[in-house]
């Protein structure tokens, strides 16, 4: 866990661009801390980001951790950042991807669009719980199946199969084809991981 | 005596060719594998870089203080002088390493920059209109008739006349077909944008970069940044795509490497998506006039065609020697001319030019068959003998039709029933490839406990290189996979050749293959000795050592181990293609089979692919699920570049209107349909050793698609991607 140096940045409004740049914040998180309304924040004529910074504790993988952020501060950041947990990944600068899927009490969402600060209180899964000595089910049938190239794709594609299979324990390949069309693969993986997928469903939990 | 280098005959493997999971699936598949994006170094500074907002432009001035008033930023500097002539949008100019992400990408917006504007050239589908301006160079040209120029003729005077005969002459007796078609710039997409986390430990540095070319990279690491390549370690255990366009550090990894050195700290510093879409690679587009001669059979007797396309802002294109593709007719022409823009430069894309060259060639050859009336597979089949492996594709097309049920389904272009505004077709391509080995190097290491490792610097750009190279040496030793580590992805181990041009495999094989045998024979004379046996009859298999057909007369692998002593045994295993080939453990050149079924909507024109059938010869199969991978992952590109990818530019500024991913269009998973693989292995492919399989599946969806969308409405929608809106207009122009 590499905690980085954290700076106090100068206190103001947030600049309508500063939104639009800041690594998926959204204006919501940051007027809530400021106090002002989204569109009051949005509007303000300061130049940086208010950034007062935060200690919050987040339940990953079901460790406690304490963490400080930025209002802007997302989920992933934190994930890969501070907590070293790097299998959720960077793709989009929205959730098109699929790439970092993760479970937020179970449901699965893109940890680059959700602040770390929203997270408080919940539990959250990555990939990795997915793994270790005894792998979960969906893990192991991508294995088998081969559903995976490169595999920068594959822990948000394991992650998202994992949820949709959570909802749907005995999915079709008609439920798996309309269902999972989140998840982005460059390398091509679809066909093995609609394999993987229905593998799970029908021997996995 | 010499050691013969081979594979064990087919069939009598124990490892080799069959189905084996991944070694690296489980860290692969959650999460834990690390890429260059997710290395995170202690006290780790995030660099971004400013890209230039304008496709072509001059630069005034630059100012970077502005970012260093940002909080976290803590270093910024330019990377273009001012009076430097930018010539493509996203071009980097600045760069910014602040404390977090965040703080980086607000201190590279803040960076001020004066621009002066110069005109922008961006239509790469408009050969004349680009040569009216000025933006043209010649492409060369490739020509072949079989009628020699009388002693005193002119040359050119001749060709051109000749060409004309024989058309009139095809025109007559047979067909001539005289279309346009295009294939739009596409760009390499890796999901794990080009970039590296880059440390210093005192004058030495540690380059973690997204390469395909571990041990290539480090070289060019230590040049600009004034040090030799000993002080340089470039590590890759895994990358999240390549494509073709991560064979170089790049100019952000040498800036990276500077940022850490200057402030002592190590930097990431990875591309946006956007500028991974703008500067780091695309692949050439094309588009083509075609004249096609054939004789009533549909055998082609000419072939003469003037292609163009752009590869950025200097050259760039499809060589002509590949036009048209896979078939050699034996009178042909094709000339190409090279368009400049202001768009980003290309890189090698995966089987740089074939795809491209199928796409603009292959469906002249269907429209042949459209025009005569024929079933396209006749017209395929009657013109292999133009190709260079007749008999190969003879027998992938015969197992292709039937896997697609090609008989039962075909019908004349356009004929086929229509289910309300539905019709379907049927469409084929073929298409070849070389894939020889790359040179590779490796240290084999055997201890005395019984363990044994391979080193190489060498990469996995997805298509389980580790895997590959612990069955090879594990089938060799008589072990199981997992009694093999694999230590790739690092520059300090010997050298083996960048991943690129379906090499890898091949390569990886001979060296591994070669160390482990010459490392058995060590290890049979010290157990031959011991059980005062001919070292001649000892065998490795089922981890034993033992006499030929007399398990119980040997030593376990330990036990004969042991016998090393104190030392380890070190094996260098080595491949190179001027000194080594002919060899048996791997050749070149591979053919390769696919059909395409579709169903195409009249009222939307949406495509929707129904089934997809490839066949690949690749000579002898390591690993069947590996290899099967690939084919599934090149088809599914296939059918991205086919039906739905395509770099969009704004005619007028040049800027690129998709470069994120909601908006740059690609398959999901209920877009592929069904998709058949058939590995075709036999003995004949067997004995020829390894040849590379990437590059060669990704060749023939483009063509195959198009001809299958072409037969299914009556009407060709010459240019890919075959977008509901193209597909609306073809029809639209023909009046179906
Ligand atoms: S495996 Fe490479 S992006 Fe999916």
């Amino acid at each position: 866990m590499k905690d980085q140096p954290h700076l106090t940045l100068p206190r103001g409004g947030v600049s309508r661009r500063a939104f639009l740049k800041g690594s998926g914040a959204t204006a919501a998180a940051a007027a809530a801390i400021s106090g002002t309304t989204a569109v009051e924040a949005a509007e303000s004529r300061a130049t940086f980001v208010a950034a007062e910074t935060v200690s919050i504790e987040l339940r990953v993988n079901g460790a406690m951790h304490k963490v400080t952020v930025e209002p802007r501060t997302t989920l992933l950041d934190v994930l890969r950042y501070r907590l070293d947990l790097t299998g959720a990944k960077p793709v989009s600068i929205d959730a098109s991807s699929g790439a970092s899927t993760v479970l937020i009490d179970g449901k699965p969402a893109s940890a680059n669009v959700v602040l770390a600060l929203d997270c408080r209180g919940k539990h959250i899964q990555t990939a990795e719980s997915l793994g270790g000595k005894d792998p979960d089910p969906v893990v192991k049938a991508f294995i088998k199946h081969d559903a995976m190239q490169c595999g920068f794709c594959t822990p948000g594609f394991v992650v998202a199969v994992r949820a949709f299979l959570d909802q749907h324990p005995n999915a079709t390949k008609e439920q798996i084809l309309n269902g999972l069309n989140g998840n982005l693969c460059r390398c091509g993986t679809y066909a093995n991981v609609i394999m993987a997928a229905l593998d799970a469903a029908k021997g996995g939990k | 005596m010499p050691v013969e280098y081979r594979w064990p005959e087919q069939g009598k493997t124990a490892v080799v060719g069959h189905e084996q999971d991944r070694i690296d699936g489980l860290a692969k598949a959650s999460g834990t594998a690390k890429y260059s994006y997710d290395i995170n170094t202690k006290q780790m500074l995030i660099a971004r870089m400013l890209g230039c907002p304008h496709a072509h432009c001059r630069i005034k001035s630059i100012d970077v203080s502005p970012a260093l008033q940002v909080a976290g930023v803590v270093t910024a500097k330019p990377m273009k002088e001012a009076g430097a002539e930018i010539q493509w949008p996203g071009e980097p100019l600045a760069v910014v390493a602040a404390e977090t992400e965040a703080a980086a990408s607000e201190g590279a917006a803040a960076v001020q920059v004066e621009y002066e504007l110069l005109d922008v050239y961006v239509d790469d589908t408009d050969r004349q209109a680009a040569e009216a301006a000025g933006r043209t160079a010649k492409g060369g040209q490739s020509i072949e008739l079989e009628r020699e120029p009388g002693e005193d003729e002119d040359e050119a005077e001749f060709e051109e006349r000749e060409i004309q005969r024989l058309l009139d002459e095809a025109a007559k007796e047979g067909v001539v077909v005289e279309a346009d078609y295009g294939i739009h710039a596409i760009t390499h997409m890796c999901l794990e944008p080009h970039g590296s986390t880059c440390e210093w430990l005192g004058d030495k540095l540690t380059a973690h970069l997204s390469t395909q070319n571990v041990s290539g990279t480090a070289g060019q690491f230590a040049g600009p940044l004034g040090i030799t390549a000993d002080d340089v370690t470039v590590h890759c255990d895994f990358i999240g795509g390549g494509f073709g366009s991560k064979f170089s550090p790049d100019a952000w990894g040498v800036v990276c490497a500077q940022l850490a050195r200057e402030t002592g700290r190590g930097v990431k510093l990875m591309l946006t998506r956007e500028q991974e879409l703008k500067i780091a690679g695309a692949r050439p587009s094309g588009f083509i006039h075609v004249r096609v001669g054939a004789n009533k059979d549909g055998v082609v007797t000419v072939w003469d065609s003037h292609h163009w396309g752009t590869g950025g802002p200097d050259s760039g294109s499809i060589r002509p020697a590949v036009v048209p593709y896979v078939f050699a007719p034996p009178n042909r022409r094709a000339v190409h001319t090279v368009i400049k823009t202001n768009t980003g430069p290309f890189r090698a894309w995966r089987a740089p030019d074939h795809p491209q060259a199928c796409a603009l060639s292959q469906t002249a050859y269907d429209d042949i068959a459209w025009k005569l009336k024929m079933d396209s597979y006749e017209v395929f089949r009657r013109n292999l003998h133009t190709t260079r492996l007749p008999d190969v594709y003879a027998a992938e097309m015969e197992i292709a039709a039937r896997l697609i049920g090609w008989k039962e389904k075909y019908h004349l272009h356009g004929q086929g029933p229509a289910e309300g505004s539905v019709v379907t077709g049927l469409g084929m391509a073929l298409h070849t490839w070389g894939g020889a080995a790359h040179d590779s190097t490796c240290l084999l290491r055997i201890h005395p406990d019984g363990g044994v490792e391979t080193s190489l610097g060498s990469q996995d750009i997805g298509t389980g290189t580790r895997t590959v190279i612990a069955m090879v040496v594990a089938e060799t030793l008589g072990l199981p996979v997992n009694a093999v580590k694999v230590n790739i992805g690092n520059s300090k181990y010997p050298p083996s050749g960048p991943s690129g041009g379906s090499t890898t495999v091949g390569g990886v094989a001979e060296s591994n293959r070669r160390a482990a045998q010459d490392a058995l024979v060590q290890i049979f004379d010290l157990v031959a000795k011991k059980l005062n046996v001919s070292a001649e009859k000892l065998v490795a298999a089922k981890g034993r050592i033992h006499v030929s057909g007399k398990p119980d007369q040997g030593l376990s692998w330990k036990e004969a181990c042991s016998l090393l002593g104190m030392k380890p045994l070190e094996v260098r295993g080595s491949y190179s293609r001027r000194e080594n080939q002919p060899s048996k453990l791997s050749s070149e050149t591979v053919g390769g089979v696919q059909m395409a079924e579709v169903a195409v909507d009249k009222r939307t024109g949406v495509v929707q692919m129904r089934k997809f059938v490839a066949v690949q010869d690749m000579g002898l199969i390591i690993n069947p699920k590996t290899a099967r991978s690939q084919v599934y992952g090149a088809v599914i590109m296939g059918i991205a570049y086919a039906l739905f990818e395509e770099r969009i530019i704004d005619r007028t500024t040049g800027e690129f209107l998709n470069c994120e991913i909601a908006d740059y269009r690609l398959p999901r998973l209920g877009d592929i349909g069904e998709i058949v693989v058939e590995l075709y292995q036999p003995e004949s492919e067997y004995n020829r050793g390894v040849v590379g399989l990437g590059e060669p599946p990704v060749i023939s969806p483009g063509a195959a698609i198009s001809n299958a969308v072409a037969n299914a409405l009556g009407v060709r929608v010459p240019v890919l991607p075959l977008t509901p809106q193209r597909v609306l207009e073809a029809i639209k122009r023909s009046n179906v």
